[in-house]
């Protein structure tokens, strides 16, 4: 069925026990992102390290499953990164739910997500998080 | 029993419902949001444009006069519809929605002052609710609520007396029946007590004109609003209802054509009567399709509507309550025909993305009630919400998708 391409196993997985989930206490920063048509919030904590890559990211909030799926499975991909690979990583993973043919290159696993390219009014469910990242790393970097 | 045969009858009148959704029979259970259309509105109004269209009350030719014709009868029979003594009385809106933004800004600018108080509901939809904030901001005036208590959505109406004697209040706007919460507020008593306070009310029947005998001179209420595509009707066409003492000072809202009398360069007068709040050519086929709405539904008759909803309420609160881990809004009996809920952890809009992949239409989210779903401690619930031509074997449906929807997503 069209539903089971949409909550792949992976994303049922993450969704019912998400990874990295909690609070990171300050310094690190946090960025927040909000669904105002389910009211859906999730924030992003962000420790960097002093050579500037993401050493620990962590999350909270309550979402839908591929909110809360797509949110863990980023957390997993963005630890050891630098903020621009991070930034780069987010642009890769909206181009790929948003325009054809673009080459799932680097995106592991979140290509468990391409589901949504069949469901747009679930895109900003699957990007709210990343959202949220870029505000916890702008934080950092002004 | 007669509440399967409302279905029997009338459900053939709606081609929408005949189709499949995701390979499954279509099963709408999204009326509160919007309700579908029986053939005679959509055909009265392809015979409009085919036949009779111009613009209104400008032309002395046959077709403007044609429209010109239907329009008015529509307002007339909107009147009749509400019970109202006059169809001056009957302004067109767009819907729910502009109707109350008018009353907020018309006759709010002219009666709220600072020391004053406006009295709504926790209940209120974001219509009836972000109106009265910015009309608060711009005249002075307070907004206060009254409480809504526990999920069962009880509001404690002997407040009412207590807030109305010790407050200088001066408008009193509540919603018919909540579109979250599904409960009936006692229209009739709370205007009552207004009434005894010299209180100006405003009811929103939104989710009750197309459901409920709605008599505005025996409800005595001084406004009343609701939108035709929650009753059958088209889009971008409702109805303001104003009480001719209360309509006659109030100013326009807005201006242009259509609702003048005289313009020179330095000023102009307006219309009186309805018009005056009709400013530009005016939703024509919305008007003539909610007429022949308002009809279809008269035939039907709306207490028999009434009963079906209240039985396929309790019917869907009896079968789902009997769901593992499920939390229902509103009360058990004497409900509308909508229940709203949540699902053991599951989020509403997954829930809801999965019953459409069975054909059933329903709404998740916090149902433009942000401040009443945070202060029940929801951030969003699944609803589902009924009409004549929905069925107790919907419902069984539902119930079956559901318990499909916990293995799913269960832990």
């Amino acid at each position: 069925m069209e539903i089971d391409e949409l909550y792949q196993t992976i994303i049922l997985d993450h969704s019912k026990r998400p990874r990295n989930f909690g609070e990171l206490p300050p310094p690190a920063t946090k960025g927040e992102g909000y669904n105002p048509s389910c009211g859906d919030e999730v924030v992003v904590f962000i420790s960097q390290s002093p050579q500037g890559t993401i050493e620990q990211v962590r999350f909270t909030g309550q979402a839908c499953a591929i909110c809360t799926a797509s949110t863990s499975l980023m957390t997993t991909q963005v630890k050891g990164k630098t903020v621009a690979e991070a930034l780069g990583l987010k642009r890769t993973f909206i181009d790929f739910l948003t325009q054809d043919a673009i080459p799932a290159t680097g995106l592991g696993n979140l290509q468990a997500l391409a589901g949504v390219k069949k469901f747009p009014q679930r895109l900003k469910c699957a990007t709210l998080g990343w959202h949220a990242l870029e505000g916890a790393l702008k934080t950092n970097v002004g | 029993m007669v509440v399967n045969s409302l279905a029997e009858r009338y459900r053939a009148d709606f081609p929408i419902l005949d189709q499949k959704v995701n390979g499954f029979p279509l099963v709408y259970l999204d009326n509160a949001a919007s309700t579908q259309h029986p053939n005679c509105v959509i055909d009265e109004i392809a015979r409009y444009y085919r036949e009779d269209h111009a613009n209104v009350h400008r032309g002395i030719h046959a077709l403007s006069s044609r429209s010109t014709k239907l329009y008015e009868d529509a307002r007339a029979r909107a009147a009749r519809f509400l019970g109202a003594a006059s169809a001056d009385s009957i302004i067109f809106t767009r819907g729910t929605t502009e109707g109350i933004n008018l009353v907020a800004t018309s006759w709010g600018t002219a009666h709220l002052g600072p020391g004053d108080v406006i009295l709504i509901t926790e209940m209120e939809h974001h219509a009836n609710l972000i109106p009265w904030q910015i009309a608060a901001r711009r005249t002075g005036a307070s907004l206060q609520y009254l409480a809504v208590h526990g999920d069962e959505g009880t509001i404690d109406w002997s407040d009412l007396e207590r807030l109305l004697s010790q407050n200088r209040v001066r408008l009193l706007a509540f919603t018919h029946i909540s579109n979250s919460l599904g409960c009936i507020n006692p229209v009739r008593a709370i205007c009552a007590t207004a009434r005894r306070h010299g209180v100006t009310t405003l009811v929103d029947a939104a989710q009750s004109a197309g459901h409920a005998p709605i008599n505005v001179q025996e409800l005595d209420c001084d406004f009343l609003v609701f939108s035709g595509h929650k009753c059958c009707g088209p889009t971008g066409i409702g109805i303001l209802y104003g009480n001719p003492a209360v309509l006659d000072d109030m100013q326009p809202y807005q201006f242009g054509g259509e609702m003048i009398s005289r313009v020179t360069y330095e000023s102009a007068d307006w219309k009186p009567g309805p018009h005056r709040f009709e400013a530009g050519t005016p939703h024509i086929a919305g008007a003539i399709g909610l007429n022949v709405a308002m009809d279809y539904l008269e035939t039907i008759g709306r207490p028999a509507i009434q009963a079906n909803d209240h039985h396929l309420g309790e019917v869907a609160y009896e079968r789902l309550s009997r769901l593992p881990g499920i939390r229902i809004l509103g009360p058990r009996r004497e409900r509308a025909g909508l229940i709203s809920f949540q699902l053991g952890a599951t989020h509403a809009h997954d829930l809801v993305a999965y019953a459409d992949q069975f054909g059933i239409a329903l709404r998740g989210g916090h149902h433009c009630n942000q401040p009443l779903m945070r202060k029940l401690g929801l951030q969003a619930t699944a609803r589902a919400s009924f009409y004549f031509y929905n069925t107790e074997s919907e419902i069984d449906r539902l119930v079956e998708v559901l318990e499909a929807a916990i293995k799913y997503f269960g832990a």
